[in-house]
């Protein structure tokens, strides 16, 4: 094979294997799981991966959809149409990845832009979702930075999305567990990058190792600033110890206009105090939660009682916002 | 994989679990309790891979088919990707390439032949035999009908207007050639195909 | 495609206009975004919406629908004025220097020779000033103000930045800074792209738009060179095979052409073939016609075709009026005049214009045969579907065969791509219960046919008897067999012309391409441009080596081209008189002296010598045309004419509606509607989530656009009261359709010669059958009117009104 691209790095550098081959995510790699499930002593090392999306080569194809869709063998309910180019109207359990449409005037220079920004899991470097994760083993991160739902070990109680700065996670309501975003952990573990990497028919979606996607993002950036974008940049950010899905962004500086992107991420306070001084508030939400699903005999988080569901929900708000939180008295003990 | 636990049981339990420790306010480490982490067996496994193209537009992306005979020995796609070694696509495919699959799987593929009949309301199924002989019975009761021969100078015209053929846009060369032969040599001139529309 | 989808990535500008490449091509478009990333390329869309195109690209401007020749020839204008042209191509390899008849003139919106009655022109005018020498009349100092280059400038002068504006609607700023960054690659080592698509085709003079562009393309030397062109981004996966192979009404294989009733034998027909050179010493390929013809006769009839029966041309139909394509048919069906009608793969119900029209004519067949993999709603048009297809089911007297055919992943053979690659694939997996390959349809009712008449007789046999069918298994001939035969084979001795006693290619034998081809019956081939496709080296569509010398983009061993495995048409004009590329970094082939070779087939004679022989071979001239003589109905140069359906006048000429010459049938001309009724424009698209009428079937593109919708800008809902999610009913003077309404801000009013004109967009891809929630195609709405050269129906530009919808009769 002869490639003159090679300097835009791709996802797909061979065809996919056929035959038996060994995976190398397993709980070998296993670096962190949640609620203090297992842990390999030694993770095996893995090369940290991202995958990089430059919104400025998007064209909101949806590609990536449809290749998630189809390898991941999922369903998405045909909706309506509402006035808009989003469809499915959000990420579900059967869809992991969304394209976002933002209309926006640009104040600066009197242009119009489409803002085009493919939503989903960021598989943070410090998972939100893991850490508010109450079930052992139901969320684990390998040592390639990939954080992954293990749905044997969930509860569906949902916690993963409060504690999700970026809303991602999504309970069905058929399976009663918590679905998003693998990365494709099953192709990258044969060596073969995401479904929604090697269809994006523009390479706006790249994977690689977290290193050279920097690399990749600089160059991109470069670009952009000669093309006027004076605030072109890369979104890795901090606040959640950087993400193994980064964007590349036309105006850095206002995430908030891709539909919301956080400014600033920050993992929910009650769900950063874990193990710290809130730890019964966070134990308190979420065993409202799971509580709530044992005493109903389901499993779905919309089992919960609306009134436990609106006090444990109040709790994190006012925990997000730096209010006392107090544990509601006697709940403990239902 | 354990395949012994159901997944619904599976679940049942682990909930049970973290409502006892839950209520138990402490420790949710019962590490044994949960099942091993791991990825999705690779789907592609023991599948055969053939070269073709995306039937779409006409970039004509390479794609590659993933097929694996089911119950009754017939070959079915079970997956299809870009093909990584196309200079075009480079392994590339759009929203509707992408999912291909169900294209070809489509809950609403004909599977046989079918006629409906003047005035009735719904199709019924004919056998391939008979569509095709009452086909070229029409076909050939209609030309010897309407045939023009000649116009009024004289001139052989020999041509034939009471039939119009649509031909495909996505069919091979080698279907359109056998096409081409078929339609002209009966004097077809509404004859046409996709290119404007 | 001149050129082909990876060579784009050698350009320094793209035009998107006429086209939406990022959504109806995105995996072509990716050539794009990487000549962006790697070359610093720039991107212009130019498009009544904001597309996802749009999107990406370094500069937008709107247009309002069906005004795209104002626009370029301002641009042409704007070059000319701003000294923006590639003098040495513009003065050696266009006609710009020939001299052009006197009589020939252009007012008040017309060319000399209108005769409203005949709606059409009297082209005598047209033409060249030919010498005593038989030859065309030169001024290669361009003085004379009769020479097409002057006469070229005369004509443009009108379109000022003004001008564009009034008629466009295009913003004056806008326009001057997309002119000023086009005129940069009128430098021999700058170059620009043009990819277009039906947003240029489907208008009632969708031919002239193209040609507007090509000689911009021209002036500015972009022809022939990498990272230039013209490229027709086309539909459908074959639809550059199935033209290439013919299957249209006046279409021979190869684009040879079906006889008019006017040429009434074989020796006739050749007189208007002759192509004889209009300048010294240039190719004119055209003059090989007959060696074609023959072949192509002989492939059909074998044996039947001979010399002294004139290769059996009466077995050719023979044509009273310039075509029965799909509009005039459905006008006669209209009329009681057609009985049998096929579709294969193709639904017409839903793709072609006024769709009442085309449920009328439906209903009055005897017989209606569908072939398609799919349900389509052609094949069930009869049968009610509420206000989706509300029709009198017990009414409708016609009988429908709905044949189920094979798909792609259940067939083997080549489809040609925009680039002109045949590129082979093979079978994956096998058909759904017992739906049956279309080689396997087509070869049984052929074979029941020729049987009938084999012991019933009747009306003229012979073609039908006669046609070759010698296929190993006659029920169902093998891809191979037929790609061999389009091939062609030596029937006879095939010698060398300049040694007769050279035998080039033994009886029996695959020729190696079309120069082997002869007019003396010794040669078979079914489309003469595919011959070299499968020879004595094989399949060469097949071919899956991937190497690309020096990173050209060329890939000269992937799959195979036509013609001759070329990759860039006309890529001898990548080269100045000397033969040595205009651009270094860019070469494609070179003068070395003796020979032309490089990266490419040179799409020359290798041994023509570059001072003399001229590059566009082609035509008989040896040079391209800013001027194309007589060859087009509506104008050797591209003027603005107004769609059918327009908000505004003409303003150069007020009586005139549309096009001029476009052939209008008398009730289509009744159902034609005015702005006072239908004020706003609009103009029909395809989304990137699906494919025409094909993916509302796949349940995970029906998920990704389920419904359908039409698109309008927040003032014009604002004005009618519409709200973003709301459903609308939008109407025309042939029927109405309801949508959600997607209010956004990527559709703005324009305002044309003093009056605001809003858009609305109609997308296309909802019909009664399938996964997707039922809607409605644009062709609910569209008039029956054809471009005046090929037909292709006006889908871009007509009068619609809009208002919430009240009372819907829809569930």
């Amino acid at each position: 094979m002869t490639t003159n691209i090679q300097d835009s790095p791709r996802t797909a550098l061979s065809n996919p294997p056929v035959q038996p081959g060994q995976s190398n995510l397993g709980q070998p790699a296993v670096r962190r799981s949640s609620a203090g499930g297992p842990v390999a002593e030694q993770p095996t090392p893995l090369t940290e991966v991202a995958k990089l999306i430059d919104v400025s080569k998007c064209i909101g194809c949806k590609a990536c959809q449809s290749a998630c869709i189809e390898w991941n063998d999922t369903h998405p309910e045909i909706e309506t149409n509402v006035g808009v180019y989003e469809n499915p109207h959000d990420l579900t359990p059967e869809m992991f990845t969304l394209m976002r449409f933002a209309e926006y005037d640009n104040p600066d220079n009197g242009n119009f832009e489409w803002l085009i920004r493919k939503d989903g899991c960021m598989h943070c470097e410090e998972p939100g979702c893991l850490k508010a994760c109450p079930a052992p083993g139901a969320i684990v991160q390998y040592t390639n930075g990939i954080v992954d739902f293990i749905h044997e070990n969930c509860i569906g109680c949902g916690y993963c999305v409060s504690g999700c700065p970026f809303d991602i996670p999504r309970i069905s309501q058929k399976t009663h567990v918590a679905y998003k975003c693998t990365l494709c952990s099953d192709r990258v573990a044969v060596g073969q990058g995401p479904a929604c990497a090697k269809a994006c028919p523009t390479h706006a979606i790249v994977f690689g190792t977290k290193e050279d996607m920097k690399i990749h993002a600089a160059a991109r950036i470069e670009d952009l600033k000669s093309r006027g974008y004076e605030n072109a940049g890369l979104y890795d950010p901090p606040g959640v110890g950087g993400t193994h899905v980064m964007y590349v962004l036309h105006h850095a500086d206002k995430p908030g206009i891709y539909n919301d992107l956080p400014e600033d991420p920050q993992i929910s306070p009650v769900v950063e105090g874990w193990k710290g001084p809130t730890k019964t508030v966070g134990l308190a939400a979420i065993g409202l939660a799971a509580v709530g699903s044992v005493v109903m005999g389901l499993f779905s988080r919309s089992a919960v009682a609306d009134e436990d569901e609106h006090q444990a929900q109040e709790m994190v708000d006012r925990a997000a916002a730096g209010l006392p939180v107090d544990p509601i008295p006697g709940r403990e003990q239902v | 994989m354990n395949i012994d636990l159901s997944r619904r049981s599976f679940l049942r339990l682990a909930g049970a679990g973290v409502a006892a420790t839950s209520l138990g306010a402490l420790g949710f480490g019962e590490a044994e309790a949960a099942e091993l982490a791991h990825v999705r067996d690779f789907k592609l496994t023991a599948t055969t891979e053939t070269r073709n193209t995306c039937p779409y537009c006409s970039v004509a992306c390479g794609i590659i088919i993933y097929a694996r005979p089911d119950d009754t020995g017939k070959r079915r796609v079970v997956h299809i990707e870009g093909d990584a070694d196309h200079p075009t696509n480079r392994g590339t495919l759009c929203p509707k390439g992408a999912a291909l699959k169900d294209f070809v799987n489509a809950p609403t593929r004909l599977t046989q032949p079918m006629i409906r009949k003047p005035g009735a309301a719904a199709f019924e199924p004919i056998a391939w035999d008979d569509a095709l002989d009452r086909i070229a019975r029409a076909i050939k009761d209609d030309r010897d009908a309407n045939f023009l021969a000649t116009n009024e100078a004289g001139v052989p015209v020999n041509r034939w207007t009471t039939m119009g053929f649509l031909a495909a846009s996505a069919t091979t060369n080698e279907t359109a050639w056998a096409t081409y032969k078929v339609v002209r040599s009966m004097g077809v001139v509404g004859f046409d195909n996709q290119a404007r529309v | 495609m001149t050129n082909s989808w990876t060579d784009i990535k050698n350009t320094d500008l793209v035009i998107v206009m006429g086209g939406n490449a990022a959504e109806a091509h995105p995996c072509g478009f990716k050539w794009v975004t990487e000549a962006k990333h790697q070359r610093g390329a720039k991107l212009i869309v130019v498009d009544p919406r904001f597309t996802r195109t749009a999107s990406v690209a370094d500069y937008y401007a709107p247009i309002r629908p069906g005004s795209d020749i104002a626009f370029l020839m301002g641009l042409i204008r704007y070059m000319i004025e701003n000294d923006k042209v590639q003098w040495e191509y513009v003065k050696a390899f266009t006609n710009a220097s020939l001299i052009v008849k006197d009589e020939f003139g252009w007012a008040d919106g017309l060319f000399t020779g209108y005769d409203e009655e005949k709606r059409d022109y009297d082209k005598s005018s047209w033409d060249y000033v030919i010498g005593d020498d038989g030859f065309a009349v030169t001024d290669p100092t361009l003085q004379n103000p009769r020479c097409v280059w002057n006469l070229l400038k005369a004509h443009v002068d009108v379109y000022t930045p003004e001008m564009v504006e009034r008629i466009t609607g295009t913003p004056k700023d806008r326009f001057l800074k997309i002119a000023e960054m086009i005129g940069e690659c009128s430098s021999p080592t700058k170059t620009m792209t043009s990819m277009y698509a039906l947003g240029w085709t489907q208008h009632s003079k969708g031919a002239q738009n193209i040609r507007g562009m090509a000689m911009l393309q021209l002036i500015l030397g972009n022809i022939g060179v990498r990272g230039g062109g013209m490229n027709a981004l086309r539909g459908h996966s074959n639809i550059q095979g199935l033209t290439d192979i013919g299957l249209m009404s006046n279409l021979i294989p190869g684009y040879l052409n079906i006889p008019t009733e006017r040429e009434a034998d074989w020796a006739t027909y050749m007189t208007s073939r002759a192509f004889k050179p209009l300048r010294p010493g240039q190719t004119s390929y055209w003059q090989n016609y007959p060696k074609f013809m023959v072949s192509f006769m002989k492939s059909m009839w074998g044996d039947a075709a001979q010399k002294d029966n004139d290769w059996a041309y009466h077995y050719l139909p023979k044509l009273d009026v310039p075509s029965y394509d799909i509009l005039r048919m459905y006008e006669l069906m209209d009329e009681g005049r057609v009985n049998l009608y096929f579709c294969q793969g193709f639904n017409p119900l839903l793709a072609t214009p006024n769709r009442d029209k085309v449920t009328r004519a439906f209903s009055k067949l005897k017989l209606l045969v569908t072939m398609d993999p799919l349900e389509t709603e052609t094949a069930r048009f009869w049968e009610n579907h509420g206000a989706h297809n509300d029709v009198d089911t017990a009414a409708i007297q016609t009988e429908v065969i709905q044949l189920p055919s094979s798909c792609f992943a259940e067939d083997e053979g080549a489809l040609v791509n925009s680039g002109r690659w045949l590129q082979w694939h093979w079978k994956a997996s096998d058909m759904p219960g017992e739906a049956r390959n279309d080689v396997w349809i087509m070869a049984q009712i052929f074979l029941r046919v020729r049987e009938l008449y084999r012991t019933e007789g009747g009306a003229f046999p012979d073609p039908i008897l006669n046609l070759t069918w010698d296929y190993a298994d006659p029920n169902e001939p093998h891809p191979e067999e037929l790609a061999r035969e389009m091939n062609g084979r030596a029937l006879s001795a095939v010698y060398d012309p300049t040694d007769p006693t050279k035998v080039v290619a033994e009886p029996g034998k695959q020729l190696l391409n079309f120069s082997q081809l002869r007019d003396d019956g010794s040669t078979a081939s079914g489309c003469w441009i595919y011959s070299g496709s499968f020879n004595e080296a094989g399949n060469n569509m097949a071919r899956r080596d991937n190497a690309d010398p020096d990173d050209t983009g060329a890939y000269p061993n992937w799959t195979w081209s036509w013609p001759l495995n070329r990759r860039t048409l006309y890529n001898r004009a990548s080269c100045d008189l000397n033969g040595k590329p205009w651009d270094p970094t860019r070469k494609i082939i070179e003068w070395d002296g003796e020979k032309w070779s490089g990266y490419d087939v040179p799409d020359i004679s290798p041994t023509a010598k570059p001072g003399e022989v001229m590059p566009f071979i082609m035509n008989q001239e040896g040079v391209s045309r800013l001027f194309s003589r007589g060859l087009m109905r509506d104008g050797p140069f591209p003027t603005h004419m107004e769609p059918f359906e327009s908000p505004v006048e003409n303003v150069f000429n007020k009586r005139m509606r549309g096009n001029p010459v476009v052939r209008v049938f008398a009730k289509d001309a009744a159902d034609l509607g005015t702005s006072d009724e239908f004020p706003f424009v609009a103009t029909s698209y395809r989304l990137t989530e699906h494919f025409h009428y094909w993916t509302k079937h796949n349940v995970v593109n029906a998920a990704l656009q389920p419904e359908f919708f039409v698109e309008i800008s927040e003032e014009l809902a604002a004005e009618r009261g519409i709200e973003r999610g709301g459903r609308v009913r939008v109407w025309s003077k042939r029927g109405e359709v309801w949508a959600v309404a997607l209010v956004t801000k990527r559709i703005k009013p324009m305002i044309c010669d003093g009056k605001t004109v809003h858009v609305v967009g109609i997308p296309l891809h909802w019909g009664f059958v399938g996964a997707a929630r039922k809607g409605w195609g644009p062709n609910s709405l569209t008039p029956v009117l054809g471009d005046a050269n090929v037909e292709t129906p006006e889908f871009k530009a007509f009068l619609v009104n809009i208002e919430p919808a009240v009372g819907e009769a829809v569930s």
